[in-house]
């Protein structure tokens, strides 16, 4: 069964006061998330990512279309029991301190009255505010806020977890300790579900992302399959800053950098490369295939289907 | 559900508290007080009369802004701050949330109402020394200013779940003005003939009656209410606090929370 199903879901608002016009915030998604996957939502701002998550979360209505959750309609609050939401900048009640609140999502979501104060203390210590639970949500700063988000969206242990931009407000050490959450969850066997338009946060977690722009699905597969097809070109770094002639002939498209020089060329080449560097006695470094990376398949679904875009043009590997 | 509806009112309960909403309890404190000892030294014979009647307007009064200016809030707030976003995303169906918040906002009016009708009854204490046997129908008359306080948070919490909040406050805070004038409204249609006949009487009858709720005068000069009235305000309160809640939820179960 799949953890989440989404079946030509649409969103379409009307526009406009006296000539009304529509707006389709979401043009029919089709879309399957398997049980225990990270999936990466992607999209620039205004794609239609948060309307997708409002929509699956019951908080506006569809247009046209239907979705269900772990085989469960939108509006089933058995469904709902088993999942954890993340608004994008979520506000809370800000006159309770983090425990209050946590306290009363508990009991909202049906978390049982004695193991709810130690469910709190776990979520708390695990979103690294073990020490502020007492504290009033109006004295937090954003970051400590979107901490508590992450929070109550786990705190009754759902199988599924929406997080919309769970980084967001983050500095660069709590989102690497929000990565290392969304990580963990997997292990647990949860499914995490989540947008975003950092790429680099998508790259490094997802199995699968699905990309979204103007409101229509651009793309979708598993990380690996976007980002492992290879052009028939090498790049080839050594050091140095000498260039044979050899290998300008061979077509190697050369950048100096200090003490190292980048080549990119064709496969074809490879050796021949490798040769002419031993009989220049230079040192080589490392010898790549350049891959696509998820900006360039990213970019390259951001484009109208008709234009023409240089797919690899951008080295996505490291020496 | 019942759960889920009782943690929603108490948090209700608890936003209004921490809100400093129970502060007006001081304010009225010092009125009634002030009036107590003004009345105590001009004694005509009327110190009853008008600390029933002041302390019961005023509690009406004072109940009536909470009801208005937090109703407003209830669930537009919670759409403009987004903080429902993360409660209807548990198993929280709408229509439970809209009944929550209704019991929670009507709490904390009956708890108002409770405290500052201890104050009314201290000051009647100190202006007769005693308590009378018909001091009694104050008590009644404060039943009824409960039951007006529920029909205006219902219709305010309707108001509230489609509009916005300075809207909903003038849409409540006319009604209850209008309201208030009920009586004169059907008395009006009465002498009307045709077409305009027909319009008063519907508006006469759809806005609530909030005269026939208010008996402080008549509880002030000493009247007994009748058992039959206590009945019909009880069940005409009930019937139409449910009609407006039914109403917001039914605007509340459709709308698109942007």
């Amino acid at each position: 069964m799949a953890a989440i199903e989404i079946l030509g879901l649409e969103k379409t608002y009307s526009i406009g006061f006296w000539r009304k016009r529509q707006k389709h915030a979401l043009r029919p998604l089709n879309l399957k998330v398997e049980e225990g996957e990270i999936f990466g939502f992607l999209g620039p701002n205004g794609a239609g990512k948060t309307t997708t998550l409002k929509l699956l979360m019951g908080l506006i209505f569809p247009t046209a279309g239907s979705a269900r959750i772990l085989g469960m309609e939108l509006d089933d609050p058995r469904m709902k029991a088993q999942i954890g939401f993340l608004p994008e900048q979520p506000y809370f009640y800000d006159y309770l301190t983090a425990r209050e609140l946590l306290e009363y999502y508990g009991q909202l979501s049906g978390v049982e009255a004695k193991l709810r104060s130690s469910r709190v203390n776990e979520v708390l210590h695990r979103v690294g505010l073990p020490d502020v639970g007492g504290v009033q949500l109006r004295k937090f700063s954003k970051g400590m806020l979107q901490r508590v988000g992450i929070a109550q969206a786990i705190l009754h242990d759902p199988r599924v977890v929406f997080f919309d931009e769970p980084m967001s407000g983050l500095d660069p050490m709590g989102r690497r300790e929000v990565r290392d959450l969304m990580e963990q969850l997997k292990v647990e066997g949860k499914t995490v579900f989540f947008s975003t338009h950092i790429l680099s946060d998508a790259e490094a977690l997802c199995d699968r992302v699905a990309i979204i722009h103007q409101g229509e699905l651009r793309g979708v597969g598993a990380v690996a399959d976007l980002t492992s097809s290879v052009h028939g070109k090498v790049e080839v770094v050594w050091q140095g800053t000498v260039v044979p002639a050899s290998l300008r002939a061979l077509g190697a498209e050369c950048h100096v950098t200090r003490d190292t020089v980048r080549a990119m060329l064709s496969e074809a080449n490879q050796d021949a490369a490798i040769e002419a560097l031993r009989r220049e006695r230079l040192r080589l470094v490392s010898v790549t295939p350049v891959r696509t990376s998820l900006e360039d398949y990213y970019l390259q679904k951001l484009q109208p289907p008709n234009a023409t875009v240089r797919v690899g043009a951008k080295v996505g590997t490291t020496v | 559900m019942t759960s889920r509806i009782a943690h929603i009112a108490s948090n209700t309960f608890r936003e209004a508290v921490r809100d400093r909403v129970l502060y007006n309890l001081i304010v009225f404190a010092l009125l009634m007080s002030a009036a107590a000892v003004v009345v105590g030294q001009i004694s005509i014979d009327i110190e009853r009369l008008v600390v029933i009647n002041l302390g019961l307007t005023a509690v009406s009064l004072f109940g009536m802004v909470i009801a208005i200016f937090i109703g407003i809030g209830l669930v537009s707030k919670e759409i403009e701050r987004r903080t429902l976003y993360t409660v209807l995303s548990r198993p929280v169906r709408r229509w439970e949330f809209i009944v929550g918040k209704f019991f929670g906002l009507a709490g904390t009016l009956a708890v108002n109402t409770f405290f500052m009708a201890i104050g009314v009854f201290v000051a009647l204490l100190y202006v007769s020394h005693h308590f009378q046997q018909q001091d009694r129908w104050v008590l009644v008359a404060l039943y009824f200013i409960i039951l007006q306080f529920l029909i205006l948070t219902a219709l305010t919490l309707f108001f509230s779940s489609f509009s916005s909040p300075l809207l909903s406050a003038v849409f409540a805070f006319s009604l209850f003005v209008i309201g208030s004038f009920a009586e004169d409204l059907r008395g009006f249609a009465g002498m009307t003939h045709g077409a305009t006949r027909w319009l008063a009487t519907g508006a006469a009858y759809l806005v609530p009656n909030f005269s026939a709720l208010n008996v402080i005068t008549s509880v002030a000069h000493s009247q007994p209410v009748s058992g039959q009235l206590v009945l019909d305000n009880s069940a005409y309160a009930l019937v139409y606090t449910a009609m407006a809640i039914c109403g917001a939820v039914l605007v509340f179960e459709h709308r698109n929370l942007k």
